[in-house]
This record gives C-alpha cells, sequence and structure tokens, in this order.
C-alpha cells in the first residue's frame, strides 16, 4: 500500500477543500480522524488510501486524493456515514470525488469501475432502463474484458435470468435529456 | 391498501424471481400494487457516483409519476428504495434543489409522496397477521437473515429497523415457522455493483457472508436485495472453487419463503431460477422446490 504523499499547499489547497465541501454538502472539517469510517469499509483492504485518509487530504487540500482508487472502490455501502461520531458523510464526500476527478480529467487510478458507470448509464440515457444483456455487452466491450464470467453469462441465460430484448420506455427521451443536461 | 409499485430494472431481469414472488405474496396480503407506467431507472449506484443532480433526478421522475397516481411507494429493491428515498428527503429539505429539478431536468415532483420498502410494509403489518396466512411452517429452515446495505442506511433515509442489528427480516422468519440463526454479518457489504467491474473484490466478500453463514449454522440464506441474492448466488461456486470450500447455501428473497409458507405455488415463486439449488432444503421443510 503506498501512502500518497504531496507538497502541502494550504492557500490553494482550501480550493479542493470548499470545492468537495460545496459540492456534497458535507463539513469537511468535522472530521478529527477517528477511523471509525475506515474501521468498517468493505473495501479498504484493497484500496490504495484508506477512507480516513481519503478526507484528510481533502482536508489539507490535496489534489492527488482525486486519482486514488479508494474514491473508485467505494461502493457507496454508507457504513462510514453510519457511524462518522461527527455526522459526516463520507460516501457523498466520495461523490463529489468522483465527479471532480471527472470534471478536472484526473487520471483515473480504476478505469473499469467508471467505464462500468458510464455504460450503465449510456443504456438507461438510451432506453430509460438498463438492458442488461446490451449493457454487459458494450461494458465488456469498452473495457476489453471479453471472457471472464462467459460460463455465468451462459448459466445466467439458460435460466432465464437475461432478458433478450431490450424494453424502451416512452419517456427514454425524457431520462436521455436528465442524463445529458448536467 | 394500495401503492404505487416501483420494480426497478434488476426485477425485470436478473432478479424477476422477486418480482414474480413479491406480486404472489402481496396478492395473498390484500396489498395492492399498481405498477408505476413508464417508470425509469433510478439511476443505483452509477448515477448519484457520476453526477449528484443526475442522481436526484432520475428517481425524482418516478416519484413524480406516482404523485400523479395520487399513491405511495413501495419497492422490493433495497438500492432503488434507498435512490428514491434518498432523493425525495433532499428534495423536502432543499427546496432550491426541488425547483432546480423542475427548471433544469424537467421533473415536476410538489413532495407529497412516502417512499418504503417492500420490506418495511409486509413487516408493518405486523407478525401475528403474518402467522394467520402460513399453511405450512418452515420448520427446519435455519436462514442467516442477510439485509445488505442500502435497506438499512443511513439510518435517516432508511427510517427502518436497525442499521448495526436489525431483526425485521429475522422476525418475519420467526412468524413462518423457521428458525433465524444468531450471526454477525447480517448488514456486511457484498461489494454489490463491483460484480463486473471488480469481481475479485466481490468474490473476497461474499466468501465471507456465505463462510460466516456457515459457520453460525446456517443452511440457507435470506435477502432483500437483487444485488446481495445476485452475488452470493450467482458466484457461490466461483467462490467455493476459489476457496477450497463448499457451502451449498441456497439464496433466497423473502418473499419466496413467505409465499412456501404460504402455500402458493412453486410457479408463481421462481425457485427454478435460483442458480444454488434449493431443492434439498426445501424438501425437508416440506414445500418442493424445483
Amino acid at each position: 500500500m503506498q501512502i500518497m504523499t504531496d507538497r502541502l499547499t494550504i492557500p490553494e489547497g482550501r480550493q479542493l477543500a470548499d470545492r468537495i465541501g460545496d459540492l456534497s454538502g458535507q463539513k469537511i472539517a468535522s472530521c478529527y480522524q477517528c477511523g471509525e469510517c475506515t474501521a468498517g469499509c468493505p473495501v479498504a483492504y484493497t484500496a490504495d488510501l484508506m477512507p480516513n485518509q481519503v478526507i484528510r487530504m481533502v482536508q489539507l487540500g490535496q489534489d492527488s486524493v482525486l486519482e486514488s482508487s479508494m474514491i473508485w472502490l467505494c461502493v457507496g455501502c454508507e457504513t462510514c456515514a453510519t457511524r462518522c461520531p461527527r455526522s459526516v458523510e463520507l460516501s457523498k464526500v466520495m461523490d463529489a470525488l468522483r465527479e471532480t476527478a471527472v470534471a478536472r480529467k484526473s487520471r483515473v487510478r480504476e478505469p473499469a469501475i467508471l467505464t462500468f458507470h458510464k455504460t450503465f448509464l449510456k443504456s438507461v440515457e438510451r432506453m430509460g432502463r438498463t438492458h442488461e444483456v446490451s449493457m454487459l455487452a458494450e461494458y465488456k466491450l469498452r473495457s476489453r474484458d471479453l471472457f471472464s464470467d462467459i460460463f455465468l453469462g451462459m448459466r445466467m441465460f439458460l435460466k432465464g435470468k437475461l432478458a433478450l430484448v431490450p424494453k424502451f420506455i416512452k419517456g427514454k427521451d425524457e431520462v436521455g435529456r436528465i442524463i445529458r443536461n448536467e | 391498501m394500495k401503492y404505487a409499485y416501483f420494480p426497478g430494472c434488476s426485477l425485470h431481469s436478473t432478479a424477476s424471481e422477486y418480482d414474480l414472488s413479491t406480486k404472489a405474496v402481496c396478492r395473498e396480503l390484500g396489498i395492492e400494487l399498481e405498477e408505476i407506467p413508464d417508470w425509469n431507472c433510478c439511476g443505483a449506484t452509477s448515477g448519484h457516483s457520476l453526477n449528484k443532480e443526475v442522481g436526484i433526478a432520475l428517481p425524482l421522475r418516478n416519484l413524480a409519476k406516482a404523485e400523479e397516481m395520487g399513491l405511495d411507494v413501495v419497492t422490493p429493491c433495497a438500492a432503488c428504495f434507498n435512490r428514491l428515498k434518498s432523493a425525495d428527503d433532499i428534495v423536502k429539505r432543499d427546496p432550491a434543489m426541488l425547483a432546480l429539478m423542475a427548471e433544469k431536468y424537467g421533473v415536476n415532483y410538489k413532495g407529497t409522496v412516502n417512499t418504503l420498502s417492500l420490506l418495511s410494509v409486509v413487516y408493518g403489518l405486523g407478525v401475528e397477521a403474518i402467522q394467520s396466512h402460513v399453511k405450512r411452517e418452515l420448520a427446519g429452515l435455519k436462514p442467516a437473515c442477510y439485509y445488505g446495505c442500502l435497506l438499512l442506511r443511513p439510518p435517516d433515509v432508511a427510517d427502518f429497523d436497525d442499521a448495526e442489528n436489525p431483526i425485521s427480516l429475522d422476525e418475519l422468519m420467526g412468524s413462518l415457522g423457521a428458525e433465524a440463526v444468531k450471526w454477525p454479518y447480517k448488514t456486511e457489504c457484498c461489494g454489490a455493483s463491483l460484480s463486473l467491474s471488480k469481481s475479485e473484490i466481490v468474490v473476497k466478500l461474499t466468501h465471507d457472508i456465505l463462510s460466516m453463514a456457515k459457520r453460525s449454522g446456517a443452511n440457507c440464506i435470506v435477502t432483500a436485495c437483487p444485488l446481495c441474492q445476485g452475488n452470493l448466488d450467482m458466484r457461490q461456486s466461483q467462490v467455493e472453487a476459489k476457496y477450497g470450500e463448499e457451502f451449498g447455501l441456497p439464496i433466497f428473497y423473502f418473499t419466496q419463503l413467505m409465499g412456501a409458507a404460504f402455500g402458493l405455488p412453486d410457479s408463481s415463486l421462481g425457485f427454478n431460477k435460483l442458480m444454488v439449488n434449493p431443492g434439498a432444503v426445501l424438501a425437508a421443510v416440506g414445500s418442493e422446490g424445483k
């Protein structure tokens, strides 16, 4: 596990804390590093940064946090938000970090995860709902990971778990506009 | 009682047995479900993960439709519930956001709808009421009740049961004559939507859940979330192969077990869609699962 360090740049650093604080609606300065979030995080065991380190870096304005693996591995399980003694919803901070990383074109440490989210939303944009078969196909092509899960996919298909025909809802254009209109 | 029904995308594909059994059980319990016409995807994890406003607008469109129907919303999917309720809470607290949803996203919601998880609605009927429908006690069934994440967290959104040591599913199973095991992983995350993009994490997390359930004396796991059920069921053989352990734990939706106890036909409960064959476990309790 590599701990990411950065030259401290407090004056410029306020920008990140303010931006993330505004977008997430959270009081970033409230965190006093108790570690409760890290203790309960299901993906911390495999992440480059611990959840508490992520928010510490935001407090200190260390932009390299936007290039961490952790912000992408976060699944939004809300364990951190549930347990934080300072009522900081770290899950919302993670959302804000992801949104900011994409907006600033930061290097994405877990490209497959971003690809998945984009593919998911692409399906919703086109059809109003996710259509698993076409989403799976597109995700596999985009991530260039064609063959893993192929047997699982076949078994799912044989059990009737993969609807072949996509359903386009009548309001698909409305939904498409919602997704594009950010 | 009547509700606007939001199935969500999974219940129309990989979790169709949850949709099937939900409708069968609600019919039996006198809960009327009217599917929201032309509903859209709630955005699940991907919506809010990439864009805060989109993560609110997508679920809110469905609440606006339910508002037109004049009904409160019930949904079996834990993620859909969490997204619908979160969006609702945000706009009810923040009139500027509500206005933005209308102006920028064309979602005209007045904030008059309540959103509930199916489990909370069913549990709200009371243990005695549920028991009165039981034709066949599920004696011999020892489920590990697995609640997952989004059904109960964060507490102010879920507004139901307890986020650290919930008991609703356990009591529900008890009302069916099953013996829910005591175990410490009721609310541990399964890895959720990382199933495709980082499946090794899901394999590890589901291994831990399956292993703990087995060690706690369970002969099956009961869930209330399509992602949880999907990960634990569909990846179970992969987990067994990777860790060299055998689990053989059928992963049920709670509505399937309710239906079995109510004596509803198996064809209305979708047992044949489960990957890990529930046959042996169900046969032992007098219900024939194929």
